[in-house]
């Protein structure tokens, strides 16, 4: 670290109801400043919302997490980028990224999820009735979290879901900070491999499922490649398996110590859009998704970065910030959180962020309106939070009625 | 007032949609932006400046 950096990343939340204290004295102090990042190297880190908007829709900020010069978050990254290899969506620029992303955008229009609402309450019903008829004390990891979105992306995928252990266990091993980079690299290799063949299998004779309908469709614009859509496969699957998941844990523990918050969605239903998006602003689980490296000098914030320099907009910090949003520390369902920065922002804004809402607005209705006298079997700050992951959440989450 | 879209930007996140059915739908093929009503009046006025202030390609602008 040199004198020019006063900290270093990523950083360690010491509330998990907070972000790392830090992000509130680089906001206010320094908005635009350097941080050491864990291979030597150094970045920018975003702190205001405003310039957190202005950076992610800015495409004079690359996405492309294969580039040699790109921010590494973790020791050894860069040693194991493969700038040869297929790039996911989300390491994708312009030209290539618009029509990639289009060509899967109709699956998640507000209009088609519409249609998977009744789909995702019988999926949430069928796990609230599993939890009621188990022990008590159970875990709502593994008795609602995880397995809700991880049935709705893999139904919607045309994904087996008697193979998700497999691809959780792999999951876990690519989100895990201390997961050595030969080992992260092999098991999104796993999950690669294992979404090749299964999509090879559907080549035969394409499946009315997401998968197949896209083979269907890419054929037909004489676009389609089996890796390429291997790749966008396991990023929905992957995506799709461990975000929402920790947004319902973490949710249910906020609203539990907010009793306030939480009659008012239990009177009124017609809140809990407003309570998804400020559970999202105000627990942002992700902010190490959002690096770009500036390919043009380009001034942020009063401070001018040049190209090949590294960039962090940290969400967190935005959505946290008193600029954009009025005492940003409480939780207050009512605030109209909307413009919150948890999906991102620009053209890589999160593309089942609509999936997630409605997840979780199911999720939460059904869950207080069934179990009402739900309450945690353990002290909050005994909970086994991940305080090690690159997506923030719970590992289990022990809850009685 | 009168919505102006730039579809070049869209980014397809139906987030217009999410704040104001009635003024925004999205195409079935690739989830752009399609403007139903360009000129909202009343109450549609405060949704069109929320969809404009939440749309994360910054396709929509207001000509008042």
């Amino acid at each position: 670290m040199t004198t020019t950096e006063k900290h270093e990343f990523p950083m360690a939340r010491t509330c998990p109801f907070a972000p790392p204290p830090a992000y509130e004295e680089i906001r206010e102090e320094e908005p635009v400043s350097r941080v050491g990042l864990p291979d030597g190297g150094w970045a920018w880190v975003i702190s205001r919302h405003e310039d957190v908007r202005t950076v992610l829709n800015d495409r004079r900020f690359s996405a492309d997490r294969q580039h040699p010069d790109f921010p590494a978050l973790v020791e050894g990254e860069a040693a194991s980028r493969r700038p040869d290899e297929e790039r996911f969506l989300i390491a994708m620029d312009p030209p290539e990224h618009g029509p990639a992303r289009k060509a899967v955008l109709g699956e998640f229009t507000v209009r088609r999820l519409e249609a998977l609402r009744p789909r995702i309450q019988e999926i949430v019903d069928g796990q609230i009735d599993a939890l009621l008829a188990g022990p008590r004390p159970g875990d709502l990891v593994d008795s609602l979290s995880l397995p809700v979105p991880s049935l709705v992306i893999c139904e919607m995928l045309g994904v087996p879901y008697t193979d998700h252990e497999f691809f959780q266990e792999n999951t876990v091993k690519v989100i895990k900070q201390s997961t050595p980079p030969e080992e992260r690299w092999a098991a999104m290799e796993a999950i690669q491999g294992y979404m090749a063949d299964l999509i090879a299998e559907k080549e035969k004779n394409p499946p009315d499922d997401l998968l197949g309908r896209q083979i269907v469709k890419l054929r037909a614009d004489g676009t389609y490649r089996r890796t390429a859509l291997a790749g966008m496969g396991l990023l929905l699957l992957v995506a799709g398996h461990e975000t929402t998941a920790n947004m319902i844990s973490l949710s249910t523990v906020a609203f539990l110590r907010n009793p306030e918050q939480l009659a008012m969605i239990k009177a009124d239903p017609g809140r809990t859009l407003d309570a998804v998006e400020e559970m999202l602003r105000y627990f942002t689980i992700i902010d190490v998704a959002t690096a770009r490296l500036c390919v043009e000098d380009i001034e942020v914030g009063g401070q001018l970065i040049r190209a090949g320099e590294g960039v962090l907009a940290l969400g967190h910090a935005a959505n946290r910030d008193p600029r954009a949003f009025e005492n940003p520390n409480e939780l207050d369902i009512e605030r109209g959180a909307r413009h919150h920065v948890a999906f991102g922002f620009g053209p890589h804004q999160c593309l089942g962020q609509n999936l997630a809402r409605m997840e979780l607005q199911i999720v939460f209705d059904t869950l207080f309106r069934r179990v009402p006298g739900l309450e945690l079997a353990m002290d909050v700050d005994e909970l086994p939070f991940k305080d090690d992951a690159n997506i923030y959440g719970l590992y289990q989450l022990p809850v009685t009625w | 007032m009168k919505i102006i879209a730039d579809t070049s930007k869209c980014v397809g996140a139906g987030q217009c949609v999410l704040t104001e059915p009635a003024l925004f739908d999205q195409s079935e093929d690739d989830g752009t932006i399609i403007v139903l009503n360009a000129t909202p009046e009343g109450e549609l006025v405060e949704k069109a400046r929320e969809a404009v202030h939440v749309c994360p390609g910054q396709a929509l602008s207001l000509e008042e």
